[in-house]
């Protein structure tokens, strides 16, 4: 062979733009942000109850403010989007095979969000609700 | 039988005169039966005889005649004409080196294909007078859906993370190694995962599911992936945790 084998670069910082399926992950991954920043305020908050009960007073007054209700909603939605989005892919993460066959993708997915429900029950029983 | 007239443009290269890959348009009768494939044929056959491409069986079997059928990867045997507008833009394989017009240079995926040593390695050596290996039908079905891929490559021009990290194993060569993991009768799971098990494979997926969203055979390669991170990691809980349960 003679010449050279021509190599189309991809846009370093760009690419995702070029294809819906792109954006789309993008957008998945982009939904654990604010999950992040959420578990921030979570642990800072758990500083703060070691800290005594003045801070924690502090901590808890912060929480009531309308931006921090705000962010709540956002970090809320955002993690219910993000599961879904993971919940659905579960079915090909993880086969259970009975015999030849396989479970159907919708056992799959129900036994995580039964899961889902169960935890969030127990920890808002633990919180008193 | 309608005839349509098809404005094919085709990204041309050739190696011995071209800085860069340029389009090229060329207006095309076309059948109500026609695929993409047939539309390049007529395009070398009657109008320009210097366009080159691969294929083989135009029937979706060979894996060979993967392209960039309006910017997505298709095998241009099975994309139907009917089902594209009157005007369609036909480029080499994404995330490939380009031999020349819409051939692409495939070394890459070949020497990674390699490196997971898409075969049986026996778990036990056994002689011929010894008898066969035996499987039932369950422990085919373990596996059998990932010896469907025909090596078409589509799941590669699919995946952003090979065209951004080239050294990444890619998810055509990951699902051959787990059909070769999940096969009853392998025993080479140990020698793949020094493969499979790092950066470069199984941890370089960042699971954008495009891979099997365009495989032609519903091979599901990012479901094998995603399948060889759970099994890694319990591995890595085991050896760390659990050190005595190492055989
Ligand atoms: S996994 Fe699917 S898309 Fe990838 S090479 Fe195999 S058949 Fe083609
Ligand atoms: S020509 Fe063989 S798969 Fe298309």
């Amino acid at each position: 062979m003679s010449g050279k084998a021509y190599i189309r670069e991809m846009p370093k910082t760009t690419w995702w733009l070029s294809h819906s399926r792109y954006r789309r992950y993008v957008a998945r991954e982009v939904t654990c942000i604010p999950i992040g920043i959420y578990t921030a305020v979570l642990i800072w908050g758990l500083m703060r109850l070691s800290q005594g009960a003045a801070a924690w007073e502090g901590f808890i007054e912060a929480l009531n403010s309308p931006l921090s209700i705000l962010f709540h909603l956002v970090a809320f939605v955002f993690a219910v989007v993000h599961t879904i989005s993971w919940f659905n892919v579960t079915p090909s993460a993880m086969r259970v095979q009975i015999g030849e066959d396989f479970a159907p993708g919708a056992v799959i997915i129900g036994a995580h969000y039964t899961g889902w429900v169960v935890v969030s029950l127990i920890v808002l029983f633990m919180a008193g609700v | 039988m309608s005839e349509r007239q098809v404005e094919v443009e085709i990204l041309r290269y050739d190696p011995e005169t071209d800085q860069a890959p340029k389009l090229q348009s060329y207006s095309v009768p076309c059948q109500e039966e026609w695929v993409v494939l047939d539309a390049i044929t007529y395009i070398k056959d009657h109008i320009d005889t210097t366009v080159s491409f691969r294929w083989s069986c135009h029937m979706a079997v060979c894996g060979s005649c993967g392209m960039m059928v309006n910017g997505e990867p298709a095998l241009s045997c099975k994309s139907f004409l009917r089902d594209y507008p009157d005007k369609i833009r036909i480029e080499p394989l994404a995330h490939f080196p380009i031999v020349r017009d819409l051939v692409v240079q495939l070394d890459d995926f070949m020497e990674k294909l390699n490196r997971v040593k898409p075969y049986i390695i026996p778990k036990e050596k056994k002689s011929v007078s010894d008898g066969q290996h035996k499987q039932s039908p369950a422990q085919l079905k373990a596996f059998k859906q990932y010896t469907l891929c025909i090596n078409c490559t589509l799941c590669y021009a699919a995946c952003p993370q090979y065209g951004l990290v080239p050294d990444f194993i890619g998810p055509a060569a990951m699902a051959l190694a787990h059909r070769y993991n999940l096969d009853s009768r392998d025993g080479g799971r140990e020698q793949r995962q020094e493969v499979v098990a790092t950066d470069e494979g199984v941890w370089e997926c960042s699971f954008v599911g495009a891979c099997s969203e365009v495989c032609p055979k519903q091979v599901d390669p990012a479901g094998a992936i995603q399948q060889m991170k759970i099994a890694s990691t319990v591995d890595w809980y085991k050896e760390h945790l659990m050190p005595w349960s190492k055989p």
